[in-house]
C-alpha cells in the first residue's frame, strides 16, 4: 500500500516533468487516452476499438494506457457531442462508423463531422447481401424476382442508419418494396436470419461469417466496386473473393462504411501526427492483419487532406441518400 | 399543518400524498406532451415513436387522479415525518447536492474528501486524525482501483490537472 | 457419451496449475467488480481483456469467464448489505436480502445467495454439457414475437404482487415505462421525450435509477430514523454458513423451479433479469410462507439468485453456438473470442473442441472456486455493517456517485442519481412500490421494441402473438399468471378484512 502511494507520488512528479518539456518536441500523451466508441459493447466499432486497445497494450505502442469507453446514447450522438465539447483535450479520440453522418441527419442533434479533426481512416467495412441457406435464392436475380413478388422482410441494425439506407437503395434500384425490421446489433440480425424470422440481411462480413461457415447463410453479393480481397476458403469451397459485386449481378448499388478516427476540434498538427503514427504502427502488426482478414475489411488507409475530402464526399452522399429516403429528422 | 398527540409537528401523510399524486400527474402530462411531439398515431409500419408513451402518460395521469382522490377521501392524517426528522434528511440531501454540483468543477477527488470529512465531523463527531485518514484514504484507494487498475477515468478538476494525473 | 469424454479432456485442460491460478485471480477481480457499483461486469471484463493477450486463448477465456462468475456472485453482496443492486438481475435479491440484513441475518442471506447462485450455475452448466446442440436450435425459434411473449410473461408473473394500493402500483410501473421510453426510439430512429436536452439522449439508465431509488433513498430513510444501520450486531463467523446450509435443502422445489426458469430465460435471449423477477414472483405465489416475502424470507433470496445465475450461465450457450451475446458482459466476452481468432457460431463446437470443453470444464471449476472464495468472505462482508453509519454513509454516497458517473462518464447522471434518491425516499414514504418501477425501466423499452418489431413483421396484425405453438403457449402462460393474481386478489377481498389494528 505504502509502496503504491510512493509510486503514485513519483509518477505524479514524473508526469509534471514530462509536462514541462519544451514545446518544440513532438507531442505525446501525458495522461491516459480515452478511446470513445459511439456504439454499444460487442458491435463492429467496439470490436475494432478493443482490438486496437489490445494491440497497443501487447506491443507497447503507447506510454500511457488507451481506455475504451462506450458512449452509445442517441445512436452515438452522445459520443460525438462528448468529443465536440472536449475541444482542448488531446487525450480523447473517437472511432466512427456511418452514424457520423446518419445520426445528426436523422435525429437533428447539433453536430457535424466538421466539429472534429479527422485523424485517419483505418479501414472500410463491407456490406454483403445474405439470405438463409435453406431458401431457394441462389443468385441476386432469384432474390430480386422473389422480392418483386413482394412481402420480403429485411433485417438490419438500427433505424435510419446504414442497413436501412442500403435497403432503400435496393428498393430504388430494383423497384421492389421490403419490410425493414430494425434490431439492436449485427449478430442478432444474423441469427434472426438463420432462424427464419427475416428473409435477408445486409450484415457486415464479420457479423455473419460464422453462420456462413456453419452452412446456415448464403452470401449473394457485396456492395462494393470490386470483389473483396481475401482468397482463403470459408465455406462450400468459396472465399470472400468469390462473392460477386452487386453491380455485376445487376443490382447497381455501392456502399462501404467508414471505420476511422477523429479527435477534438482544436487538435494541433503535432497531436494529430502522433495518432497517425500510432495507427500506422498498429496497422503493421500481425494481429491487425488477422483482424482485417477475419472481417474481410477493405484496408484502405487515408490521412490528412485526402481523408477529410473523402469524409466530405461521403457526407454529401449520405445527405442525398437520407433525403431521398425521407429519413431527415428535425430533433425533438 | 396539524399537530398530533405526539407533541411533535410535521407535514401530514395526507398532505404529502396529495402533493405526490399531483407531482406524478404533472410528470404524466410532460410525457403526454413529449409523445404528441413524437407522433402518437399508428403509422403504416405499426405504432409510431410516441404511441406507447402517450398511453403510458394517460395511465399515469389517470392513476394519479385516483390516488389523489383516495388521499383526499381517506388519507392518513398521521405525520409523514417530524420536522426534526426531515431536517436530518435534508442535512444529507443538501450537502450531497452541493457535493454533486461541485463535482464538474472541482473533480471527484477533492469534492469527495471535503464531503467525507464534513459528514464524519458533523454527524459522527470524529477526531481530526481519524477524519483525515478516511477522507484522504478513500479517494486515494478509489484512484488506484478505478483509474490505475481498471482504467475508468473519473471526473477531475484543476488540482488533478496541475498534478498531471 | 462423446460429450463426457470431451468434458474430461476439458477438465484436464482447466486443471493445469496455471489455469487454476488464473481462475482464482479472475474470481477475486470479478467479486471486486461486482461489489463496486462503478464497475459492471462488462466494464471489468472489457478492461482486463488486453491483459490476457499474453496467455493462450483457453487460459484467457477461463480468466474472463471467471471474472464473469465473480461479478455475478459479487452483485448480491451490495444488494443484501446496502440495498444497492449493482446489476439489473440483483434487484429481486434486495427484496428479501436487505430486510434479512436489517434483522441481523446478513450472514444467512449472503450464504443463501452465494449457494443458490452456485446451484443455479451448476444446473445450467450440466444442461450445457448434455443438451447443447438441442438448446441452440431452440434459441433460434425466438423471433420478436416470442421475445415479447417472454417479457409479457415476466411482467404478468410479477404484477399484482405488491401489498401497496393497486393504483399506486400502476402509477409506479407506468412511470418506469415512461422513463424507459426517453431517448432514441430504436424502431423509428427518432428522439423522443428529450425536449431538446442533449443530456437526455441516453435515456434513464437502470443503474442510475436504482442506485438513487434504492441506495440513496435507503440512506435518507436511515437518516430520518436516526443514525444507524440496523443489523450490525449479527453473529459473524463461518458457522453461520453451515447453519444456513442445513436449512437450504427444504427449498429444493423452489431451487429446481428457479433453475428451470433461469435456463430457459438464459437460452432465449431474454436474459437473467426477467428470470430473477419471474422466479421471485412465482416463488412468492407458490410458497407456503409467500405472504412473508419482502420481510426477509430466505426463500425470497434463493429464488431470484438461483434463476439469475442459471440464466447468466445458460446465456453463454447462445453466445458460443450462435454468436449472440445474452448480456453486455457476454458481448464483451464475445469480442474477446473474436480477437483471439475464435469465431463463435455453429462451427465452434466442431472445430475448437479443446477450447469449448476447456471453457465448459472451467464453468464447473470456476463456480466451485468462486463459491469457496465468497463463502470464506461472508464474515468479512457481514462485518461491514458494523462500521458506524457516519463513516460508512459518506463512503457509500461517494461510491454511488462514482457508480452513477461511470455509466456514461457524465456528471449529469450523478445529479440525476441524487434526484432519484429523493424521489425514492418520497415514493417509499407514500407507499408507492419501487420494484415495478424498476422492472419497467429495465424491461420496458425491450418489451416495446420486441412488440413493434413483431408488428412490423406481421404488417400490423396482433395475430402474430398467437401465430405458432411456442409464442401462443408463452402468451397463455402469461395470461394465466395475470389472472392468477386477479383471482387471488378477489379471493382475499371476499374474506373479511384481516386484523388491520
Amino acid at each position: 500500500m505504502k509502496n503504491s502511494i510512493l509510486r503514485l507520488a513519483l509518477a505524479s512528479v514524473a508526469a509534471l516533468c514530462v509536462g514541462s518539456v519544451p514545446a518544440d518536441a513532438a507531442w505525446e500523451p501525458v495522461r491516459p487516452v480515452e478511446f470513445i466508441v459511439p456504439a454499444g459493447t460487442g458491435g463492429g466499432a467496439d470490436q475494432m476499438a478493443r482490438t486496437i486497445q489490445g494491440i497497443v497494450t501487447k506491443h507497447n505502442l503507447m506510454k500511457q494506457p488507451l481506455v475504451v469507453i462506450n458512449k452509445s446514447g442517441g445512436a452515438g450522438g452522445e459520443g460525438f457531442l462528448d468529443v465536440k465539447s472536449s475541444a482542448n483535450n488531446p487525450h480523447k479520440i473517437i472511432i466512427t462508423l456511418s452514424n457520423l453522418f446518419t445520426t445528426p441527419l436523422a435525429t437533428g442533434i447539433p453536430f457535424s463531422w466538421k466539429d472534429m479533426t479527422p485523424v485517419a481512416m483505418l479501414a472500410l467495412d463491407e456490406f454483403v447481401l445474405w439470405v438463409n441457406a435453406d431458401k431457394p435464392y441462389k443468385t441476386v436475380k432469384d432474390y430480386v424476382d422473389a422480392a418483386k413478388a413482394g412481402g420480403l422482410k429485411m433485417g438490419g441494425t438500427g433505424s435510419k442508419q446504414e442497413d436501412q439506407i442500403i435497403t432503400v437503395g435496393i428498393e430504388k434500384a430494383t423497384g421492389t418494396k421490403f419490410t425493414y425490421i430494425p434490431y439492436k446489433g449485427g449478430g442478432e440480425v444474423a441469427v434472426q436470419l438463420v432462424g427464419g424470422h427475416v428473409d435477408s440481411t445486409v450484415n457486415n462480413p464479420i457479423e455473419a461469417v460464422a453462420q456462413w461457415r456453419g452452412g446456415k447463410l448464403r452470401p449473394l453479393c457485396v456492395f462494393d466496386s470490386k470483389p473483396m480481397n481475401y482468397d482463403e476458403q470459408i465455406a462450400d469451397g468459396k472465399a470472400w473473393k468469390d462473392i460477386p459485386t452487386c453491380k455485376s449481378q445487376g443490382l447497381d448499388l455501392e456502399y462501404v462504411m467508414l471505420r476511422g478516427i477523429f479527435m477534438g476540434p482544436k487538435a494541433t498538427k503535432d497531436q494529430v501526427q502522433y495518432y497517425v503514427d500510432l495507427f500506422t504502427k498498429v496497422r503493421a502488426t500481425p494481429e491487425w492483419q488477422d483482424f482485417m482478414k477475419s472481417g474481410a475489411f477493405n484496408t484502405t488507409f487515408m490521412t490528412g487532406a485526402d481523408y477529410a475530402k473523402w469524409v466530405e464526399g461521403e457526407e454529401k452522399r449520405h445527405e442525398t441518400l437520407m433525403k431521398e429516403a425521407g429519413f431527415i429528422g428535425t430533433g425533438n | 399543518m396539524t399537530t398530533n398527540s405526539h407533541n411533535a409537528a410535521g407535514p401530514t401523510q395526507k398532505t404529502m400524498e396529495v402533493v405526490m399524486a399531483l407531482a406524478i400527474a404533472l410528470f404524466g402530462l410532460v410525457v403526454i406532451a413529449g409523445s404528441l411531439k413524437a407522433g402518437i398515431n399508428w403509422g403504416a409500419e405499426g405504432p409510431r415513436a410516441g404511441f406507447f408513451p402517450f398511453y403510458i402518460g394517460i395511465f399515469i395521469v389517470a392513476s394519479s387522479g385516483i390516488n389523489h382522490w383516495h388521499a383526499l377521501q381517506d388519507g392518513d392524517s398521521g405525520l409523514f415525518a417530524e420536522w426534526g426528522q426531515l431536517r436530518q434528511v435534508m442535512s444529507v440531501v443538501i450537502p450531497t447536492g452541493i457535493y454533486v454540483g461541485a463535482m464538474p468543477f472541482t473533480g471527484l477527488y477533492l469534492a469527495s474528501m471535503i464531503f467525507i470529512a464534513w459528514f464524519m465531523r458533523w454527524l459522527g463527531k470524529y477526531s481530526w486524525p481519524m477524519i483525515a485518514a478516511v477522507a484522504i484514504g478513500m479517494p486515494v484507494v478509489t484512484y488506484l482501483i478505478f483509474e490505475r487498475w481498471f482504467l475508468v477515468p473519473l471526473p477531475k478538476g484543476p488540482i488533478e490537472e496541475w498534478l498531471g494525473l | 457419451m462423446e460429450e463426457l469424454v470431451n468434458l474430461f479432456h476439458g477438465f484436464a485442460v482447466a486443471l493445469q496449475p496455471f489455469n487454476i491460478m488464473v481462475m482464482v485471480l479472475g474470481i477475486v477481480l470479478g467479486v471486486l467488480i461486482g461489489v463496486l457499483p462503478g464497475l459492471g461486469g462488462a466494464n471489468g471484463v472489457a478492461i482486463l481483456l488486453p491483459l490476457t493477450f499474453s496467455m493462450s486463448p483457453t487460459s484467457a477465456i477461463i480468466m474472463l469467464s471467471c471474472i464473469y462468475w465473480g461479478a455475478l456472485f459479487g452483485g448480491a453482496i451490495t444488494s443484501i448489505l446496502f440495498n444497492i443492486p449493482g446489476e439489473p438481475w440483483s434487484v429481486a435479491t434486495t427484496f428479501d436480502g436487505y430486510p434479512m440484513a436489517q434483522q441481523g441475518k446478513a450472514g444467512e442471506a449472503l450464504t443463501a445467495a452465494f449457494t443458490s447462485s452456485f446451484v443455479g450455475a451448476l444446473f445450467a452448466v450440466i444442461m450445457i454439457t448434455l443438451v447443447a446442440p438441442l438448446v441452440a436450435s431452440f434459441a433460434l425459434q425466438f423471433g420478436p414475437a416470442e421475445k415479447f411473449a417472454v417479457y409479457f410473461l415476466a411482467f404478468c408473473s410479477f404484477v399484482g404482487l405488491s401489498k401497496e394500493p393497486p393504483f399506486k402500483t400502476i402509477a409506479a410501473m407506468m412511470m418506469g415505462f415512461a422513463l424507459a421510453a426517453v431517448g432514441l426510439d430504436s424502431i423509428t430512429g427518432q428522439l423522443r421525450l428529450t425536449f431538446g436536452f442533449t443530456e437526455l439522449l441516453n435515456g434513464f439508465d437502470f443503474l442510475i435509477a436504482v442506485i438513487g431509488l434504492f441506495g440513496i433513498g435507503e440512506i435518507l430513510l436511515t437518516m430520518e430514523e436516526g443514525l444507524a444501520f440496523r443489523g450490525g450486531n449479527g453473529k459473524i463467523d463461518l458457522r453461520v454458513v453451515l447453519k444456513t446450509w442445513m436449512g437450504l435443502p427444504k427449498f429444493w422445489m423452489t431451487s429446481l423451479r428457479s433453475c428451470l426458469i433461469g435456463c430457459w430465460m438464459g437460452v432465449t435471449p431474454a436474459g437473467a433479469t426477467p428470470a430473477s423477477f419471474m422466479s421471485y414472483g412465482i416463488a412468492k405465489r407458490v410458497a407456503k410462507n409467500g405472504k412473508n416475502f419482502g420481510k426477509g424470507e430466505i426463500e425470497g433470496v434463493v429464488a431470484p439468485e438461483t434463476a439469475a445465475h442459471a440464466a447468466g450461465t445458460a446465456a453463454l450457450l447462445p453466445m458460443l453456438s450462435l454468436g449472440v451475446p445474452g448480456s453486455p458482459t457476454a458481448a464483451v466476452l464475445l469480442g474477446g473470442l473474436l480477437i483471439w481468432g475464435l469465431q463463435p457460431g455453429p462451427m465452434l463446437f466442431v472445430e475448437q473442441k479443446e477450447f469449448v470443453w476447456g471453457l465448459i470444464a472451467s464453468m464447473y471449476l470456476g463456480n466451485l472456486v468462486g463459491l469457496l472464495v465468497v463463502l470464506t468472505c461472508v464474515p468479512v462482508f457481514a462485518a461491514i455493517l458494523r462500521v458506524p453509519f457516519s463513516i460508512i454513509a459518506p463512503l457509500i454516497l461517494v461510491l454511488c456517485a462514482i457508480g452513477a458517473y461511470s455509466v456514461h462518464s457524465s456528471t449529469f447522471d450523478v445529479v440525476l442519481m441524487l434526484v432519484f434518491g429523493v424521489i425514492g425516499y418520497l415514493l417509499k414514504k407514500c407507499n408507492y412500490p419501487l420494484a415495478p418501477l424498476v422492472l419497467a425501466i429495465v424491461l420496458g423499452d425491450k418489451a416495446e421494441e420486441a412488440f413493434r418489431q413483431s408488428l412490423l413483421g406481421s404488417g400490423g396484425s396482433l395475430g402474430i402473438f398467437f401465430s405458432n405453438g411456442l409464442v401462443s403457449s408463452i402468451m397463455v402462460l402469461g395470461l394465466i399468471a395475470l389472472f392468477w393474481s386477479a383471482i387471488q386478489e378477489g379471493w382475499s377481498r371476499l374474506r373479511p378484512p384481516a386484523a388491520v389494528a
